[in-house]
């Protein structure tokens, strides 16, 4: 009988009341919720929990990392040598085209040297792989395999072959959490390379990217293409962010908008690149402060501080 | 097998070490990288439900809220918004234990959906409260997904209590 040496279930022993545990424990997370969400302070407890759960994340993803291995291992000799020939085509042409594009930066090189401008493209990259998208489906994000031990840092720009894909807005140490340029929460100031108009690209969040309050005879037409200015000083300028696709006139006839497809790969697996945040000096000169600006300016820095 | 109140079968209790063991396992299977697939069943969800309502003096609140916000952390979502919504999940599920536990297995699942689905709502509206976009219709699948898992989770889980160390068949036990 030795199935039944148990103690008897505590009857009278019950540990707290239920209902206070409930509301200890409810106030606690929307408190949480408040803090991470309005203040973003919970990023050093969020990272610290990082260690704990990064070994079990590791031993989850090894089986899956392990499928992909064996996956990439089966493709057929015919499939890699159609793969290579394509490489090597598309090797000539990119060759042709590095040669002209290190004509024109020494060129461009000399004429910004005369100008005595700074040098506006980031030179370091740094490639990455995507591991997987995030499983929060209220957000557009993708978890690279770089962290901090190999020097990423929040804000950097990434990029694929085709465009922007979006910039870091996370980091621990052996992964970093992208943020899609798809995203709600997202906007890239941007231009037409037509006519070199500027604007701002918004995230729809439903994996296209818009251009809100344009004037209704703003000159874009359907099949332009989109790409960044560069005035914010995080991305480089000329990478390219969209395609505009559609317009959707307002009834009011005072704004219209564009709807844009995106020229990455929004979510696909595969690399990036993270791109060094381009330094501009960021600071209005001191000359332009006044005093009443001063409040209105810390305010906006706060702002600006959440929205990356 | 006594899956409800109403079976005569007894029981072996539940052994801590084995429900910490579950919500290990399922907070690993959450781990995966499913995202492609949003209906793909919330685990840890499941099974802090289902011990909250077997045994609620191992998992409650408390192991809920742990919980919750170590999914937070690996989701990448809110601090506090899987913690919020395992909390209540699991306390409801506390509350409607005596009921539930006198139904069969298939009315079971009907009064677990209502838990479930609400959970997943909750986690809904608080992104929503927060500004973010609106997960696809597939996420509202999701909910519906676990609770379908609900009889085989059961028969899974309760597995070792099944088991007698020395059967006899002339015995109830």
């Amino acid at each position: 009988m030795s199935g039944l040496d148990h103690q008897p279930p505590p009857l009278f022993k019950q540990g707290p009341a239920p209902l206070a545990l409930l509301i200890l424990y409810v106030c606690t997370s929307i408190s949480l919720l408040v803090l991470d969400d309005r203040f973003r302070y919970l990023e050093p407890m969020r990272l610290s929990l990082t260690y704990v759960t990064a070994p079990l994340k590791q031993i989850v993803q090894w089986p899956v990392i392990a499928l992909t291995t064996v996956d990439e291992y089966a493709v057929t000799l015919d499939q890699v040598r159609q793969e290579n020939t394509a490489l090597r085509q598309a090797r000539l042409v990119d060759a042709e085209k590095t040669q002209q594009l290190q004509v024109l930066e020494a060129e461009n090189q000399y004429l910004r040297k005369l100008l005595e401008t700074k040098r506006v493209l980031g030179a370091r990259v740094q490639p990455a792989t995507i591991l997987y998208s995030a499983r929060d489906p209220f957000n557009r994000r993708v978890i690279l395999d770089r962290g901090t031990d190999q020097g990423v840092i929040e804000g950097q720009p990434v990029v694929d072959d085709q465009g922007v894909v979006g910039q870091v807005t996370r980091v621990a140490p052996d992964y970093a959490e992208v943020t899609l340029l798809t995203d709600r929460n997202q906007s890239i100031p941007a231009q037409v390379v037509r006519n070199g108009l500027r604007t701002v690209v918004f995230g729809t969040g439903d994996g296209r990217l818009e251009m809100r309050y344009m004037s209704s005879n703003a000159d874009v037409q359907v099949g332009d293409w989109i790409v960044t200015s560069g005035i914010d000083g995080i991305y480089p300028r000329g990478l390219r962010v969209g395609k505009v696709e559609s317009l959707e006139s307002d009834p009011n006839g005072i704004f219209s908008k564009f709807i844009l497809t995106p020229a990455a790969g929004m979510g696909r697996y595969g690399e990036v690149l993270l791109l060094e945040p381009v330094a501009l000096p960021t600071d209005r000169p001191a000359s332009l402060d006044r005093a009443a600006d001063n409040a209105t300016g810390t305010t906006m820095s706060k702002k600006k501080r959440k929205a990356q | 097998m006594q899956i409800d109140f109403q079976s005569s079968r007894l029981l072996r209790p539940a052994r801590p070490g084995f429900i910490r063991l579950t919500l290990l396992l399922a907070f690993l299977m959450n781990l995966l990288p499913t995202s492609f697939w949003p209906w793909f069943p919330d685990w840890v969800a499941l099974v802090i439900v289902f011990w909250s309502i077997r045994s609620p003096l191992v998992v409650s609140t408390g192991t809920a809220f742990v919980l919750g916000i170590l999914m937070d952390v690996v989701d990448g979502s809110l601090m506090g918004q899987h913690a919020l919504a395992y909390v209540l999940m699991s306390y409801a599920s506390r509350v409607m234990a005596h009921r539930i536990l006198w139904l069969p297995l298939k009315q079971q699942l009907v009064n677990v959906l209502p838990i479930i689905f609400i959970g997943a709502c909750l986690q809904v509206l608080v992104r929503w409260f927060a500004g973010d976009e609106l997960p696809s219709l597939f996420y509202f699948v999701q909910p519906f997904v676990t609770v379908a898992l609900w009889v085989p989770a059961t028969y899974v889980l309760m597995l070792p209590q099944f088991l007698s160390n020395d059967r006899d068949f002339e015995r109830p036990i």
